[in-house]
């Protein structure tokens, strides 16, 4: 059996405490933690930096690298610093090396790095190694070039060599959320399905359970099923609450895919143990031909400047569309004619907040509310571009009148300077697998001994 | 009699079940769960709440649509690419979150 703790769904969100040293007492194998997500969007990876604050991931993993000493067991975090480029390992690693020199503890620490080189994924893209998955933009080699961040999503084959190497602490850059936690019940020749639904299961801490907030679980992995646990009061797992977290941000409830193969849950069966504790039995991993790896990439999309305006006007309000419609319009000439600008150089958009900032078009529930704030957005080229027709578009948030004749209009600004430049803005390029031969041939290892 | 009838033509699906979420599944998808609470709820969302309609809220086609019908959970399901990808300058939602009003809000 391999018993995994996982005390969040990821670093940064806290966790129980009492709810840990219950875990550190049950002796854990392995104490398994994520670091990141796409969820909060490009920028992240595009700029290669933590979503959370250091001090944040700092007390937390203080208190993670304790639990490690305390237990006697490794400690791993997959995408390490949000979005598990170099740089985020590098960040990990010396807030790492800081604590170890604070709990004068020596550890010996892994660094799995999951960043590429562009030039390296263009050669993969033009030997056809790079494959499109569903609804994936188009891409060319000039595309990767453009991507100032790229990294692969590592799989339990990384993080087992990872693990070889009899570090304390395994910083991974990018891994499949439950790589971190299915690489150890593998290694260990565990039911690979399994292993795999456990992790899924297990990704997010606590909320595959009632008191989602409290973080802490444990997972008990054999050769026919695991066995999955939260640790905090109050917390139970129902065979409800772990089957419906299968429907938690995948797109398909009963399979997953994987670099390697792919998990299939249809068969699979929950059983109740007792008020806490949920086994699940019947998950199937279905190894693939090829050896896939995810990629992610970002790169700059332009240059953003934002402008807010609230209208409080009911005659304002209530042809907010209209104005702003005719804002766009004839910002858009004296942006072109003033600064000789083409169509491609630039945009100016104007969401109201209040009506139809959420859906747009879509929007069908369109009523006239008490007030509307009108956020302008303008993206160009350059970071100069952008904050020039900011300041084009300032005026007329401030003074356009629905119609010439009327007396200029002020409305309400809630900031002086009211255009405030929101410098690079980020999109996600890539939604492609990287064939490899050997699962290392796109990830590195390095071993330092810290403290 | 007539009022009446106005009424029942207005319920919406968030009148008749216990929730509805969405999310990003990655980048590139969103997904959206309709935790009926009850099978007789499930039994009516799955009678009364087609593919087609559900596509006509989004704007995009039923080919592009998953659908699963979970009977065990309760639930319905659905996912579909992304209107505009996450972040990307016309996205105006980055986790996904306000799908589901909109879904909820349907008419059934």
């Amino acid at each position: 059996m391999v018993r995994v703790l996982v005390p969040s769904g990821a670093l940064g969100l806290n966790y129980d405490k009492k709810a840990l040293q219950r875990g550190i007492l049950a002796k854990p194998d392995i104490i398994a933690i994520d670091g990141g997500s796409t969820d909060s969007g490009p920028s992240y990876l595009g700029r290669g930096v933590s979503k959370y604050a250091r001090s944040s991931t700092k007390i937390e993993w203080a208190g993670l690298m304790e639990a490690r000493a305390e237990a006697g067991c490794p400690l791993v975090i997959g995408t390490a610093g949000t979005c598990g480029t170099d740089s985020a390992v590098d960040w990990m690693l010396d807030i790492t090396r800081e604590i170890a020199a604070e709990q004068g503890r020596p550890v010996k620490i892994a660094l799995l790095r999951s960043s590429q080189d562009a030039e390296y994924i263009v050669q993969s893209y033009a030997s056809n190694s790079v494959t499109p998955l569903s609804n994936a933009p188009e891409i060319d080699a000039e595309t990767i070039k453009g991507c100032t961040n790229i990294v692969a999503l590592a799989g339990v084959e990384q993080i087992t060599e990872a693990l070889e190497t009899g570090a304390d602490i395994i910083i991974a850059g990018r891994t499949t959320d439950t790589a971190i936690i299915a690489a150890l019940p593998i290694k260990q020749g565990l039911n690979a399905g399994a292993a795999w639904h456990g992790a899924k299961i297990g990704e997010c801490g606590a909320l595959c359970a009632t008191n989602p907030q409290s973080g802490v679980i444990l997972i008990d992995f054999d050769a026919d099923g695991f066995t999955v646990t939260p640790l905090a009061d109050g917390a139970h797992a129902t065979p409800h609450t772990v089957s419906a977290h299968m429907l938690y941000e995948n797109s398909d409830p009963f399979i997953l895919y994987e670099p390697g193969g792919h998990l299939d849950v249809t068969g699979s069966k929950y059983k109740a143990l007792d008020d806490t504790s949920v086994r699940v039995t019947g998950s199937k991993w279905v190894p693939s031909d090829r050896y896939t790896v995810k990629l992610e990439g970002a790169r700059v999309a332009g240059y953003q400047t934002v402008v807010m305006a609230l209208l409080r006007d009911e005659h304002y309000v209530a042809h907010a569309q209209e104005w702003t419609d005719d804002i766009v319009a004839k910002c858009s000439a004296k942006a072109k004619d003033r600064l000789g600008l083409g169509d491609d150089d630039f945009t100016i958009e104007i969401r109201l907040i209040g009506q139809t900032a959420s859906f747009g078009e879509l929007e069908k529930n369109r009523t006239i509310p008490t007030e509307i704030g009108a956020i302008g957005i303008v993206t160009a080229r350059t970071e100069a571009l952008s904050e020039e027709i900011g300041k084009l578009l300032n005026p007329y948030l401030l003074h356009h009148p629905l119609t010439v004749e009327e007396e200029v209009p002020t409305f309400a600004f809630l900031f002086s300077p009211a255009e405030m430049p929101r410098g690079a803005t980020y999109e996600f390029v890539l939604n492609h697998t990287l064939t490899l031969e050997d699962p290392m041939d796109a990830f590195t290892l390095e071993v330092h001994e810290v403290g | 009699m007539r009022s009446r009838w106005r009424c029942m033509r207005l319920a919406r699906l968030k009148d008749h079940v216990q929730k509805v979420r969405s999310k990003n599944a990655g980048p590139f998808w969103l997904t959206i769960d309709i935790f009926c609470g009850s099978p007789e709820a499930y039994e009516m969302v799955i009678d009364k709440l087609s593919s087609k309609q559900v596509a006509k809220v989004f704007e995009t086609s039923e080919q592009k649509l998953k659908r699963f019908d979970i009977s065990d959970l309760n639930v319905v399901k659905f996912s579909l690419p992304r209107p505009e990808i996450q972040g990307s300058i016309r996205d105006r939602d980055m986790h996904g979150a306000s799908w589901a009003a909109l879904l909820s809000e349907v008419e059934i």
